[in-house]
């Protein structure tokens, strides 16, 4: 496969997964169950899903380590089986994209608290996300997506802790914003422009925004990042906001919109387009329906 | 300014040093325990909550104030004892199973154990049992429940069942909030009370309580 930045590089519009979560929970998941650990337990269900996202036309299938740093882990006593856990859940979807699509190595925050607000060492937090990075990347991811990030520092860390391990892999990195009256920010206070810049400081080749909203506003914070920095930009909405009807939970954009919200997204000039909470392979396709017919 | 206000002042701005030391010097003035925590801690963190809610301050400086809030009920503690303010109830508090969301179940943990209530603070990922299991071995009169996950709002219904199948429904009280649960949410699945954010959290389970 040609290099996912020269691609990028050349104009080429590409088209990443969607969600994972919503479809492990649909997929059985338990309340209070590891989801990483379900490359080593359930397997075929990762393998299905990705197979799915291939099919319905992601260029970029991501792994299922978005809880997989050693400080996620922890929470679950799980962090001796770091390397076990990323290197199965490459090589899982390694084995069904077979070079139609790229590896992304997803990774999201350790949902620790650094010094001084909370208990936590940034060195800490730098060297398990080197050992998370060292392993997807030994295991032969194409690119690192370090997505859902709130705090610029800890996002920062991330990128650099990758680049250290091997600064030839593309990285991808997005965080989450809330709307507030002031505009765009991350509950820990980061604006979209601040953001874009630390990232592309720390040696991120693709910046952006993934969960938190529906596309409504996905669209007007890529527009943000678009007027904040020239880096390709990659963009991965929420089907909504999660929302309870008659006891079940629903996300309740549809494929169709999403369809819309695409032309609107490649006007802007996003490079990577891709779907977060609640998407299914359904959106994916309408995605690359539209995608295709530019 | 007060010294009381110069609590709150030092609360909002996170110096959890200043506030130990002020906070010490308030009790050798001889103020009342009491009195430096509503008017100066308590007062303190309610602004701190407010202008949070109304985006003028992000989470890391509602952190930073919740330490400080610490700091100085460290020291007020003790004189509890001694000053002889009993206990105003007992509350069992996590946030449900499924979820690590915390720092909201904390802040509320701060709150209520500033206003005088005894808590028991189960953590985070916590099964329906333990909430159940803890409330009757330890005698508490309320179980709160924080949760961060529309996903997981269903474990809250699993604890307020098991407490009805148990026959502990009538005795223990239940409380719940976080971001996507709502007064509507929380009448529907049946819990006694809802609490928007940490102070209404106190309101209401005094109000459970008295
Ligand atoms: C008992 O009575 C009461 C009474 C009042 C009560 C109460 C109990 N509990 C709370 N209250 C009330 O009082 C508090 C003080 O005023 C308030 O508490 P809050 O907790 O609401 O407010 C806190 C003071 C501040 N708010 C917070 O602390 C939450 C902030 C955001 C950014 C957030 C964080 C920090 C985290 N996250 Co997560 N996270 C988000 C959040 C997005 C956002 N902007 O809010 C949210 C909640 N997360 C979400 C998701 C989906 C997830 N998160 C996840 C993980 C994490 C971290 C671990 C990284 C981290 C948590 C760190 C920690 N130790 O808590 C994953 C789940 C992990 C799991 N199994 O729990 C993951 C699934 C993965 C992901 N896509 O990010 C979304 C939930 C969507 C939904 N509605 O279901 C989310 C809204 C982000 C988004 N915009 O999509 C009131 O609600
Ligand atoms: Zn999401």
């Amino acid at each position: 496969m040609e290099p996912f930045l020269e691609r990028l590089r050349s104009g080429e519009i590409l088209i990443s997964d969607g969600a994972l979560g919503t479809m492990l929970m649909r997929g059985g998941l338990r309340p209070g169950q590891c989801p990483e650990l379900l490359v080593v337990e359930q397997p075929d269900l990762i393998t299905s899903i990705a197979r799915q996202y291939l099919e319905a036309g992601a260029d970029a299938v991501h792994t299922n380590t978005f809880g997989a740093s050693p400080m996620k882990l922890s929470d679950y006593g799980l962090e001796e089986r770091t390397e076990e856990i990323n290197q199965r859940a490459v090589n899982l979807v390694a084995q069904v994209v077979d070079d139609r699509a790229y590896v992304s190595g997803s990774c999201g925050p350790s949902g620790k608290i650094m010094q001084p607000y909370g208990d936590f060492k940034e060195e800490v937090l730098y060297d398990g996300y080197e050992r998370q990075m060292r392993t997807l990347t030994d295991a032969g991811v194409d690119i690192i997506c370090i997505e859902t990030m709130f705090d610029l520092r800890e996002a920062v860390l991330a990128v650099k802790a990758t680049k250290a391990v091997s600064p030839q892999t593309p990285v991808m990195a997005t965080m989450t914003f809330d709307k507030t009256p002031k505009g765009y920010s991350t509950v820990w206070g980061n604006s979209i422009e601040e953001s874009a810049a630390g990232l592309q400081e720390a040696g991120a080749d693709v910046v952006g925004s993934n969960c938190g909203h529906g596309m409504e506003n996905m669209v007007e914070i890529a527009r943000r990042f678009r007027e904040a920095t020239s880096l390709p930009l990659l963009i991965q909405s929420n089907a909504g906001l999660p929302e309870t009807i008659d006891g079940e939970i629903v996300y309740t954009e549809s494929p169709q919109l999403f369809a819309e919200k695409t032309h609107e997204l490649i006007d802007i000039g996003v490079a990577v387009i891709g779907g977060c909470c609640g998407t299914t392979p359904e959106h994916i396709r309408a995605i690359k329906g539209v995608v295709d017919s530019q | 300014m007060s010294l009381l206000e110069q609590i709150s002042t030092s609360l909002q701005q996170g110096e959890d040093k200043q506030v130990f030391e002020l906070t010490n010097e308030a009790i050798a003035e001889g103020i009342p325990a009491k009195e430096i925590l509503d008017n100066g801690l308590i007062a303190g963190m309610d602004i701190i909550g407010e202008q949070f809610r109304k985006h003028e301050i992000f989470l890391p400086e509602v952190l930073l104030a919740a330490r400080a809030m610490y700091a100085g009920m460290d020291q007020l503690k003790p004189l509890f004892a001694k000053e002889g303010i009993p206990s105003i109830g007992k509350v069992v508090l996590g946030t449900v199973q499924g979820d690590l969301h915390d720092i909201g179940k904390n802040l509320v943990g701060i709150m209520l154990k500033g206003a005088g209530f005894d808590i028991i603070d189960l953590g985070k990922d916590v099964p329906p049992e333990e909430f159940v299991e803890t409330a009757v071995r330890e005698g508490a009169e309320v179980i709160g429940m924080s949760t961060l996950l529309t996903t997981t709002t269903p474990m809250m219904t699993q604890v307020i069942e098991l407490l009805k199948e148990k026959g502990f429904d009538s005795t223990i009280k239940t409380i719940v909030g976080g971001a996507p649960v709502s007064e509507e949410l929380a009448r529907d699945i049946g819990a006694d009370s809802y609490g928007y954010d940490a102070a209404s959290a106190v309101d209401r389970v005094k109000e459970l309580i008295g």
